[in-house]
Order: structure tokens, then sequence, then C-alpha cells
């Protein structure tokens, strides 16, 4: 059986950032088989619909979901009290696909960042640009510097790091990279995917969609892309998260 | 260990839980979770004549104790179903129904006759979808229409045949009376009730299709009258669904008149709910003496 709805005990649960909480969950002696880039469905008490959040990290025996109030559902979810059990399907998706030896640059945007820390764990010495809107949504920096990145910080204000957009910091380094995996906001996954293509750089991109099922069985979380000169729908769950940025049409 | 066997126009589930069309796929999912032979049976995604890529996303909206979908029919067509998908079901050891829809009373002909020389086990007529712009629905609402429908697909179809209602019609149990008229060997409803939410930001509607069909607890008392009044009305079985959650709800609905279930949007919070409510349900016929889950079915007291 390939799926487990897992009932893991909650470390803690801490604000880390404006309206942003760092959720640490046990899921104790066995190997959690996760790699970068796959999602956890979070069941929400009194929800019917599961709150899909990115593998943070996962190490030592914690995994690690780092996630934004937005509406009821993570508002619930950032009630949730240590020692308590989280209802959580995971791992789900497909994950960035990094390799040893290449250099990489990640970039997060606001929200997105977070999945980038299990993923910069996995390369070597790799670049990573995050980008938020001010400085009170800055957030993991410390952790992306002890897994060993290079990290450039930008805000659209100018509050902390420089004052900019994640983009032009892509533009004045790209060329010392091998390869671009990015998650954030539709419009900054597209301009990094232009620019891409505009240097010829293998790009990765993590999507979001509204899911229900998680694993590809009722099609809610439609993308489309192109493959082979032909335009189709995949999902989200299933196919993705994380998508060749050249086959998604935005 | 009560028998939860039922049978419904001739045809046996090994209990009465099966998967409900489009939340389920063709299977291979959920069976990561659990062997498919643990369900009565499974009701496919719901297949057209002709590949369908769906509606643009989004496709779905939480809404209080219920969603919201409009995933508009994306499927592979009938004839990778038949190649790809259900000879692998078939091997699954639980009963299959596939769920058809088209845009002409011809295209839902030629599928059953496609089906009909396949070992699929039953065929359910989905003229209830509100997700599609032409076919679906609008064979639905009228007595007249869903008679015609019937009878035509009737001719063609060598397979038990489903009729699956939509509940979004005024008098449901005069449509029932007229598929079984015209020759339907079993009801199933209910579908989806039509609905729609706003984003009150942008002042979009959050589903790109503007409306969605709404499913979950949220709809379960409706689907029940629906259920009691059509079972009423007609002598064929029903199976019943539409926001079942709870083993209590399972017994509830056949008490109401239903002789086999079926279980949808609870698999997006819970995945195992179908093998819990067939475990609950087996309790509560052990529990209370009764013998066969069949013994439920429309022994509802109304005042
Ligand atoms: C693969 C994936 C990974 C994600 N990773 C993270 C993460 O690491 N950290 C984080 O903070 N957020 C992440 N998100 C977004 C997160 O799922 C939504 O912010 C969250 O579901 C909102 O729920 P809510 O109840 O607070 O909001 P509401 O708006 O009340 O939610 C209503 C419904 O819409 C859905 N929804 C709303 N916004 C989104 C969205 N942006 N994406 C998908 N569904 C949405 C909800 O799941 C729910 O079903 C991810 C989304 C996806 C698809
Ligand atoms: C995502 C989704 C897709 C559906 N697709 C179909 C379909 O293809 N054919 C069909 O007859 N019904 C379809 N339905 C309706 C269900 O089969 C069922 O009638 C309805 O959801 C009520 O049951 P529930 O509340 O247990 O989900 C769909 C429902 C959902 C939620
Ligand atoms: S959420 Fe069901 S297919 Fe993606």
């Amino acid at each position: 059986m390939k799926y487990d709805v897992r009932q893991l005990r909650l470390i803690s649960n801490d604000r880390i950032a404006d309206g942003i909480f760092d959720m640490r969950l046990e899921y104790g002696q066995d190997d959690l088989p996760v790699s970068c880039g796959q999602f956890a469905h979070v069941y929400v008490p009194g929800k019917t619909l599961r709150r899909p959040i990115s593998v943070c990290d996962c190490s030592n025996g914690e995994l690690r979901l780092v996630y934004q109030v937005k509406g009821e559902g993570t508002r619930i979810m950032s009630r949730m009290q240590p020692g308590g059990l989280a209802d959580v399907l995971v791992p789900l998706g497909n994950g960035f696909d990094v390799q040893k030896g290449k250099k990489y640059c990640l970039i997060g945007g606001g929200i997105g960042v977070p999945p980038m820390l299990f993923t910069a764990k996995q390369c070597d010495s790799p670049l990573v640009i995050t980008g938020f809107r001010d400085s009170s949504l800055v957030i993991l920096q410390d952790d992306f510097k002890s897994a060993g990145a290079e990290t450039a910080l930008v805000t659209d204000n100018g509050t902390a790091g420089k004052k900019g957009f994640v983009t032009d910091v892509l533009r004045e380094r790209i060329g010392e990279i091998d390869e671009v995996c990015a998650c954030g906001p539709t419009p900054m996954l597209k301009a990094v995917a232009d620019i891409c293509r505009e240097y010829g750089k293998p790009c990765q991109i993590s999507l979001e969609e509204r899911m229900a099922c998680g694993i590809g069985a009722c099609l809610v979380c439609a993308v489309k892309v192109r493959k082979n000169g032909e335009e189709l729908m995949q999902h989200v769950c299933k196919n993705g998260p994380v998508f060749n940025a050249e086959e998604v049409v935005f | 260990m009560a028998d939860l066997s039922v049978k419904v126009a001739g045809v046996s589930f090994d209990n009465p839980i099966i998967a409900a069309s489009g939340t389920f796929g063709f299977g291979r999912e959920y069976n990561e979770f659990y062997p498919l032979e643990k369900l009565g049976g499974i009701s496919c995604k719901g297949i057209t004549l002709k590949r369908r890529d769906g509606n643009p996303p989004p496709r779905i909206a939480e809404t209080p104790s219920g969603i919201l979908n409009a995933v508009g029919l994306q499927n592979p067509g009938v004839d990778v179903f038949i190649i790809d998908d259900l000879p692998w079901l078939k091997r699954q050891n639980t009963t299959v129904i596939a769920n058809i829809a088209g845009n002409t009373v011809e295209e839902y002909c030629q599928m059953a006759e496609k089906l009909s020389e396949t070992d699929v086990d039953m065929i359910e007529l989905n003229i209830s979808c509100p997700n599609v712009k032409s076919g679906g629905v609008q064979f639905g609402t009228s007595c007249e229409s869903v008679g015609n429908i019937t009878s035509e697909v009737r001719r063609r179809c060598k397979k038990p045949l489903i009729v699956k209602l939509s509940p979004n019609v005024t008098d449901i149990a005069s449509i029932a009376q007229s598929a079984e008229a015209n020759g339907a060997d079993a009801i199933s409803m209910i579908n989806t009730l039509t609905g729609m939410r706003i984003d009150i930001g942008t002042r979009r509607p959050i589903i790109r299709n503007n409306t969605g069909g709404l499913s979950g607890a949220a709809v379960f008392p409706v689907a029940v009258r629906m259920v009691w009044q059509v079972s009423n009305a007609v002598k064929i079985p029903i199976i019943g669904m539409g926001g079942i959650t709870t083993w209590e709800d399972a017994a509830e609905m056949l008490i109401a008149g239903a002789s086999a279930l079926q279980i949808g949007t609870v698999m997006f919070s819970d995945p195992y709910a179908p093998i819990k409510i067939a475990e609950g349900l087996n309790d509560f016929l052990d529990k209370n003496g009764i013998k066969s889950v069949t013994e439920l079915t429309k022994t509802v007291i109304p005042w």
C-alpha cells in the first residue's frame, strides 16, 4: 500500500512571523519516505477538505510544515496544541528532481519559501533566493544558512534584504547556475520560467491548485500542460506539484 | 457477523457500500489505501464517447459541511476505459459500474452498446451532471426526456441499467416513475445540487465554471427525503447517496428506502470512510440481532 493516513504527535506549533506558523510533527522511528517538494494533506477537524501543505523539512524524526494563516482551515491548524495528534496524509505528489554535482538556484516567493528548505538540503551549496512583501514576513533565513546554502533576500519595499524582486537576483546570477527550482505566486513563477527560457536553463516549478482527494482520483486540481505539442489536463496532486516549467500552460 | 451482501437488479454486491462516481477515479489510487475488494462495488468516473478535458480550474470550493465541484466530466473516453481500466478493475474482485454521460441520446446509446460487449457489471446513466454545457442534466429534468433517453438506451443496452437522478427538479418521484416505466432496472440518487460561492474580495465566483454541484454532509437530509419519496413511488431498487458520512447515515439511508449506497465526498477527509461505514453497519446489525442488511431497506415508519 503506497498511501497511509498517519496520526502524528504535534511537537510544537509556533508563530515564526506575522501570521506564519511552524508545525513540527513527530513521525517516530521509521523513516518517512519523503522527497523534497512533496506535500502533506492535513486533516482539519470540522472541515470537509484537507489542507495541502508542502514539506518544509523532514529529518531526525521530525516532519516540519510551515504555513500561513489564510482562512478558517489554517486558522484552526494554528490553534492545534502540542501533545495532540494531527491526522496527516503524507508523502504525496512528485517533488523536485535534484542531483548532486549541479549548481542549483532555489527560488521561493512568500509562503512558497518553505519547500525550498528541504530541497536546499538535497543540493550541493545551492543559491537560495527568497522574496517577501516586507520584513514582517521573512522566514527561514538561518535554516537555509545552516543547510549550507548561499542566501539572497529581497523584499518588495526594502525593509529586509535588498529592495526588489527575486527575478532581479536571478538575472544577475544566472550565468553561474545549471538549473532553477521555484515555488511561489504564479506571476513570479511565470517570470522565473521566462528568464530560464531566455537563458536556456532547465526550470522546475511547484504549483498550487485547490484540492480534494490529494491522490489523483477526483480530478479537481487540474493544470493545463503541453506534452509533445498536445495540450492536456494533468493534476497538481499526482503529476505535480512540481512540473517542468516548459510544459506548463500559464 | 451479519450478512452484508445485497442484490441490485440481479447484480450481487458483497456489501452495500459502493464508491460514488467521480470521487474515486477508476479505483487505482484508493487501491493504494486498501484492496478494492473491501468495497461492495465501484461506480467509475463518468465517461463520455470521446475524451474530455473538463473545465478550467478552480474546480472546487469548500462550503459549510460540503463542497461544490465543477470537474466537467474530464475522462479519457469510453474506448480507453475499456482497454486500459476495465480489465484491471475486473481483477480487483469487486462489482464494477460504468457511469456514462453524453451530448446526445445517440452518444449514450453508442456507449451502452460498447459497454454491453465488455464484462462491466452494470451501467449507470448519468443524466444529472450539472457541470457540463450540453449533456448531463438537460436529459434529467423532465419526465419526457428521462423517459425518452431511458427507453432508447434500454433497447441497445444488454447490462442492468441504473438511471442516476438529479435533485435539481420539482418532482423527483414522477421522474423516477418515468425511468422505471421506460425500462430502468434501478435508480441511483442523488447527484449534486447546483450551488455557487463568490469571493467577496474579487467578486469572482470561486469556481471557474461560476456554479458547481454541492455534495457532502450538507446535502444528506435532502437526499434522505428524496430517496424516501422515490421509494414510495417505484418498485425498482434505489442506490442511495448524497452526504453519507457515518455508518449511522448509511443505516438511515437504507431505512429511508435504499437497497445499496454510494459514498463520495467523505472520502476526501477520510479515505477509509467506506470501510469504516461497512464495519459500523455490521456492528449495528449484530447488536440488534439483524441477520441481513437487506432487512433495513425501507423500514421507515412514517408518521
Ligand atoms: C501542493 C501545495 C502545497 C502548499 N504548501 C503550502 C505551504 O507550505 N505553506 C502554506 O502556507 N500554504 C501552502 N499551500 C497553500 C495552502 O494549501 C492554502 O493556503 C490553504 O489550503 C488555505 O486554507 P484555509 O482554510 O486557510 O483558506 P480558505 O480560503 O478558507 O480555504 C478554502 C478552500 O480553498 C483551498 N485553498 C485556498 N487557498 C488555496 C491555495 N493557495 N492552494 C490550494 N488550496 C487553497 C483550501 O484548501 C480549502 O479547501 C499549498 C498548496 C498546495 C496546493
Ligand atoms: C468531485 C466530484 C466528481 C463527481 N463526478 C461525477 C460523475 O462523473 N458522474 C456522476 O454521476 N456523479 C459525479 N459526482 C456526484 C457523486 O457521484 C454523488 O452523486 C454526489 O457527490 C453525492 O454524494 P456524496 O455527498 O457522498 O459525495 C461527482 C461528485 C464529486 C464530488
Ligand atoms: S485533489 Fe483529487 S485529483 Fe488532485
